[in-house]
């Protein structure tokens, strides 16, 4: 039962989202990797030392949803399953090309449980589907942070296609990159998340340097967010990025029902928080209860003491 | 410009759910819905587009029970000119639905379908992209801003690594994202005024489109419970708790 895997890339190299999806999905059968875009060869190189791997094929160019539907289509009669991470280019292709191929994707899938019996939350992750599917193909997307990573080492062949008959309608002429030199927020191990009462982008500083401390990524609630103290693709939640390290810490975040459906698969959680009653004071594993303008400098220095290095 | 909007009428988002004990679903007997959060900024965009001139009609589908002419009703109050409720009392797949929405847009050829991005029920996030395929047209996910050009929009959508910027031609698909807008609440004369607004009801079944099934639904379960932890009464403690954790940690 062949798979194909499209691979998320992003900047030349290959998001550690893909060697987890490769790991999850090799159960299924060997597995090959599309790794379509742009400044690919790096991207491909690394696919090509994922365990389990048995081909790289790219496709060199600029994709947009439907030029990306077309190119996945043609591949489609050669594999059973074909797979992407739940991420915005996983999101907004696999269920396109699903309606081509007149299946029913499943998508955000975050255990397989058979060749064709999947789990996935529903209700932000307030209930959990199980579903099997009888259908010809599959066609899914996984949550790469309910999955462990493939291993490296391998050297797989690296097979370029032939695109030049595909193009796009929609054309990208513009992207906005935050700059960032914390780790990949959907795969981190460590995330520090600030919530609304950070109080604006200068205080976001604060969250950065203990993130920087702890080799933590950084992430925000939707109400960060949208008062502009955080960029969008820090956003953590239901609507945002799903996430789950070993270690989430949560500062000046409520706990609405939308950020938990983000970080139910963090393993610990620790919250900094003014009010006591909190739903996300309630069921961290470790709260303290305070002015985090006070407690973070304090952590920071306390953290020294300790001697802790990352 | 004519917009098609799509709707649809969910557990309301602020409702805390509970699974049915016997694993065949979610409560939803009376509990409070309305309409999918992500489908009134859809509502919104079409209707600000309408009041910067740049869409004469827009009109709103609902695909669901009779009971779905609820949100219908909210999205004419906020503005839309006309409804139409496709009627069914089955729970359908995103498939099926985008395969009747497609045949509304054949109906009605309109220059924009906008929609949620997703349903806060199924959270699937599925139908704006499988509409685009089933009628051919580009499509734009995620969208934070709409700006209508000479040739088309220019969309600029919430991405993994940041922002981007699509220029798409026209006909084409939009969903919404929180950002997009603010939602208006309808004031009580436009509630009024909307119940005089055409809204049409045709049976799903007459569409001739495939409504079956593809997914076996086995059971639907309650997520595993986390334990309440404690509170810590100083920093130093915190800061023993975290630095005893990583030092825990597995290197990946
Ligand atoms: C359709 C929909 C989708 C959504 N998707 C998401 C999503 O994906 N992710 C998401 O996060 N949200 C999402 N939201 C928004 C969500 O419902 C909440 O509004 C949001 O998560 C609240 O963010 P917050 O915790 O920062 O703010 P608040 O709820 O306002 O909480 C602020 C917290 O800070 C504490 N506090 C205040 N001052 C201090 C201080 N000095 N020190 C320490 N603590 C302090 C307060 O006690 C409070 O607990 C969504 C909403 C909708 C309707």
């Amino acid at each position: 039962m062949s798979v194909l895997v499209l691979a998320d890339h992003d900047l030349g190299a290959l998001s550690p989202a893909t060697a987890r999806v490769v790991h999850a999905v090799a159960e299924l059968g060997p597995v090959e990797i599309l790794v379509a875009g742009e400044d690919i060869a790096a991207a491909a190189q690394s696919a090509s030392s994922l365990a389990g791997v048995t081909k790289v094929l790219t496709a060199e160019g600029q994709f947009a949803a439907d030029s990306l539907e077309m190119l996945l289509s043609t591949l489609a009669v050669r594999y059973h399953y074909l797979v992407a991470s739940a991420g915005s280019v996983g999101k907004d292709v696999i269920p396109r090309l699903a309606a081509k191929l007149d299946l029913m994707p499943v998508t955000d899938i975050v255990a397989i449980l058979g060749p064709n019996r999947f789990e996935r939350p529903i209700y932000a992750g307030n209930a959990l589907q199980t579903v099997t599917s009888n259908q010809s193909k599959h066609i899914l997307t996984l949550r790469a942070s309910a999955f462990r990573a493939a291993a490296s080492g391998n050297a797989a062949p690296i097979e370029p296609l032939d695109v030049s008959g595909i193009s796009s309608a929609a054309k990208v002429i513009a992207a906005h990159r935050t700059q960032s030199d914390t780790p990949d927020l959907a795969t981190a191990q460590i995330v520090v998340g600030g919530g609304i009462a950070v109080g604006s982008a200068e205080g976001f500083q604060l969250i950065e340097s203990l993130a920087k401390k702890l080799g933590a990524a950084i992430g925000a609630t939707r109400a960060a967010v949208d008062a502009g103290y955080a960029p969008n693709d820090w956003q953590v939640g239901q609507t945002g990025k799903i996430i789950a390290p070993d270690l989430y810490i949560a500062i000046g975040i409520s706990g609405a029902l939308q950020h938990l459906a983000g970080i139910q698969g963090a393993k610990k959680i620790v919250a900094i928080n003014t009010d006591a009653e909190a739903p996300l004071v309630k069921l961290a594993d470790i709260a303290l209860i305070g002015d985090l303008f006070e407690i973070i400098p304090q952590l920071i220095a306390e953290l020294d003491k300790t001697g802790l290095k990352r | 410009m004519k917009i098609l909007v799509a709707v649809k009428r969910v557990v309301d988002h602020n409702v805390r759910i509970r699974v049915r004990p016997d694993g065949s679903g979610v409560e939803t007997n009376g509990v409070r819905m309305s309409m999918n959060p992500f489908c009134k900024h859809a509502v919104e965009a079409a209707v600000q587009l309408a009041e910067a001139g740049q869409a004469e009609e827009i009109v709103v589908v609902s695909i669901g029970p009779k009971s779905a002419n609820d949100v219908i009703l909210t999205a004419l109050a906020m503005g839309a000119h006309r409804g139409i409720l496709v009627e069914t009392d089955a729970e359908l797949e995103t498939l099926a639905i985008a395969k009747l929405l497609a045949k509304i847009v054949a109906e009605e050829n309109p220059d924009l379908v906008l929609l949620g991005k997703q349903a806060v029920d199924d959270d699937s996030n599925h139908v704006g992209q499988m509409l685009a395929a089933l009628t051919g047209r580009p499509q734009a996910t995620f969208a934070s801003e709409i700006k209508v050009t000479g040739q088309g929009l220019e969309v600029s959508r919430e991405v993994d690594t940041g922002r981007q910027t699509l220029a798409l031609p026209l006909p084409a698909i939009v969903t919404a994202d929180l950002r997009l807008n603010t939602p208006r609440n309808a004031a009580l004369p436009q509630v009024m005024k909307a119940r005089s607004k055409p809204l049409a009801t045709r049976a799903a079944a007459d569409f001739g489109v495939d409504l079956a099934p593809r997914l076996t639904v086995e059971k639907i379960s309650p997520p595993p419970e986390r334990m309440a932890g404690k509170t810590v009464g100083s920093v130093a403690e915190l800061a023993a708790f975290i630095a005893a954790d990583i030092s825990q940690m597995e290197a990946l």
